[in-house]
């Protein structure tokens, strides 16, 4: 979803504030992607549709209560990480990273 | 002294003395240093500061014995504690570490008004109080059963090492001071949860190992003639157990005391990483005690369910002694008949918090291990207690006494407003350790309903919304709390008929939502903020102050 509506990678769009919309959409739609997925395994997995997955068991869990105590855990620490790293991609991309004198990043 | 006295006594001295040292090796003296740490915690460090500021007396000694109770039922605890840090990194910790100040009333005071910053100072002291009320009592609880001394020679040892190092330190004591009492709470966890794993069910992943277990336990409740320990909603019902969750984790984002983590770090960058790193850290704890609450569970009914009582092992007797475990023969057969919450109404009283601190006893492990709960237990209740008391201190000393009464005080008078304020709230708290209020339990939920229901959405709408102004942001947190505070009070006090079977502790997400229609409402309602209100909260949107165009682009 990066790439194709920007004009070209070596010439950053000076237009104005242009850049800008850009880079809080794309920051939108991640946040997005990723709280999608934080509703699913905790209050769809976990809660609402816990009876239904409960009739499948793995290594003695039930899996509704599994997501319910401990995948919905695990899937939470993860998508943290995800969103993280995508948006050292997206502020490298719009070049907002913040960096020191020495151009390492902070 | 007995030998588990002595090991408790080695681990406490030893603890605390390192402890001081880091925080002697840390002392500050400009504002700055004292409030945040000069914005310069590496994401690693501040993380596991912040894991340690949340896991309070409560995670480490209670959660793991309530959820050993409430079966499936106790998953609002895990998710509602967890799923709150994935609001926070998204939604918050970026944009408020980029804003860049203090406290979190800085933020509502910028972004709306002088009025706002004002309510939000209030909030945070009355939260803060709260809570550390709570750590002071868990401080007290591990001397006086580990060490046998008294809970208020506990309480006294404990808030003179606090002040000690708090003041002394500031956030930057307080945060490397954490790091290490993180290291120590999640040894004290991990290793006692690890033997039983291994003895119970041959694999030594708690995580893993609980699954098999968890279908022993099952039959064992059905023979006793209670439910299921892994069916859903045998406490309370669906809905409830949806709200509580939401309300836990919104209440969670919205906490003074855990969102200032975020202006420690370093920048934008590792403000979000800082989240994803105390989560991993919190989540070490928060996946083994279920795991914990199933063992332990396990190994109860085993012990004492419909056993003579003349045959009890002997940990029953010790916890007995410590007014712990109540036991009362109520038909007279010489027989334990548990009833299914193990309470009074039963013929033996169980009380939650000894669920993890018995644990290494009830699995026979050697008195080491004991003595490093304990300093387990102290660690976690001291390092929330340490970050409560400086959002106290900076609240006051930086929200009220800088910014609204003496704008031209000097960082020295600052500093010492604030280790006054410190030093006075930790005075007040340890009284209140003693002296506990009879609503300590009722008012934490009342506390993450206050922040589920009042920061949460004028911290989010200030960001995500620039048309939202300080009427609709007002008008939103008076309405939020009111509705909160009235409904917990007339369903706890008042005797009131829970509406739709919503708890009080899940009444929050209610009240949030409330909070969001009328800021939304009242917002469009009356005119946009001005201008340079738009440009604060475009600015907050970007990492960096000024764009590196010539790095633009992807090599």
């Amino acid at each position: 979803m990066s790439a194709t509506d920007r004009p070209s990678p070596q010439v950053p769009p000076e237009d104005g504030r242009g850049w800008q919309r850009e880079y809080w959409r794309k920051n939108l739609q991640l946040m997005i992607a990723l709280l999608a997925v934080w509703f699913v395994v905790s209050f769809l997995a976990g809660i609402v549709f816990v009876e239904q997955l409960n009739t499948v068991v793995i290594n003695g869990f039930p899996l509704g209560f599994w997501f319910a105590q401990q995948g919905s855990i695990y899937v939470f620490v993860v998508l943290i990480f995800v969103y993280a790293l995508r948006m050292d991609r997206l502020d490298d991309e719009y070049g907002v990273s913040e960096r020191d004198d020495e151009g390492s990043r902070l | 002294m007995s030998e588990i006295q002595l090991w408790t006594t080695v681990f406490v001295v030893l603890s605390f003395g390192t402890y001081f040292f880091i925080a002697w090796r840390s002392r500050v003296s400009d504002t700055e240093g004292f409030y945040v740490a000069g914005h310069g915690v590496p994401a690693v460090a501040n993380g596991a500061a912040l894991a340690a500021d949340w896991m309070s007396a409560a995670s480490f000694i209670s959660m793991a014995g309530l959820i050993a109770f409430l079966g499936y039922d106790g998953a609002y605890y895990l998710m509602g504690w967890t799923g709150g840090y994935v609001l926070l990194a998204l939604l918050l910790a970026p944009y408020l570490r980029k804003f860049g100040k203090y406290t979190v009333p800085d933020f509502m005071g910028d972004r709306y008004s002088q009025t706002t910053r004002a309510f939000a100072a209030f909030a945070a002291i009355f939260v803060s109080f709260t809570y550390v009320a709570g750590q002071m009592r868990g401080v007290g609880i591990v001397f006086s059963r580990f060490l046998e001394s008294s809970i208020e020679v506990g309480v006294v040892v404990g808030i003179t090492v606090v002040l000690f190092y708090a003041v002394l330190g500031g956030m930057k004591g307080i945060t490397w001071v954490q790091v290490a009492q993180y290291t120590v709470l999640i040894f004290a966890y991990l290793i006692p949860a690890v033997a039983i794993a291994q003895r119970l069910s041959g694999i030594p992943v708690p995580q893993i190992g609980f699954g098999q277990i968890m279908q022993e336990l099952d039959q064992l409740q059905q023979q006793l003639g209670f439910s299921l320990y892994s069916d859903p909603f045998t406490s309370t019902s669906q809905l409830d157990v949806f709200l509580v969750t939401l309300s836990l984790m919104v209440g969670t984002a919205g906490l003074p005391h855990v969102i200032v983590r975020f202006y420690t770090a370093r920048s934008v960058r590792a403000a979000r990483y800082t989240a994803g790193w105390a989560l991993l850290f919190i989540a070490l704890l928060y996946t083994t005690a279920p795991a914990i609450a199933v063992f332990a569970k396990t190994n109860l009914i085993q012990d004492v369910a419909n056993q003579p009582i003349d045959e009890l092992p002997g940990w029953v007797d010790n916890w007995d002694d410590a007014g712990l475990i109540t036991i009362n023969d109520l038909n007279g057969d010489g027989i334990i008949q548990p009833n299914e919450a193990f309470d009074a109404d039963g013929e033996i009283d169980v009380d939650r918090d000894i669920m993890v601190l018995a644990n290494p006893e009830i699995a026979g492990l050697p008195a080491p291990i004991v003595g490093l709960v304990a300093a387990g237990g102290l660690a976690a209740a001291m390092s929330t207690a340490a970050g409560l008391l400086i959002v106290i201190a900076s609240s006051v000393a930086h929200d009220v006494y800088y910014k609204m009464m003496r704008p031209n005080a000097t960082e020295r008078q600052q500093l010492r407003v604030s280790r006054l304020t410190m030093a006075g709230a930790v005075v007040i708290s340890g009284f209140f350790g003693i002296f506990p209020p009879g609503y300590v339990a009722q008012t934490v939920a009342f506390a993450f309903g206050f922040a589920a229901a009042s920061f949460f959405p004028a911290i989010v709408l200030g960001i995500f919304w620039k048309r939202c102004n300080a009427a609709g942001a007002i008008a939103g947190l008076v309405t939020g709390l009111s509705i909160t505070a009235f409904y917990i009070i007339a369903v706890v006090y008042g005797g009131m008929t829970p509406w739709a079977t919503i708890s009080p502790s899940g009444f929050g997400a209610v009240g949030m939502l409330v909070n969001l229609a009328v800021t939304v409402g009242v917002s469009l309602a009356t005119k946009p903020p001005p201008e340079h209100m738009q440009e604060l909260i475009e600015s907050i949107r970007y990492p960096a102050a000024v764009r590196r165009t010539t790095e633009a682009g992807r090599q």
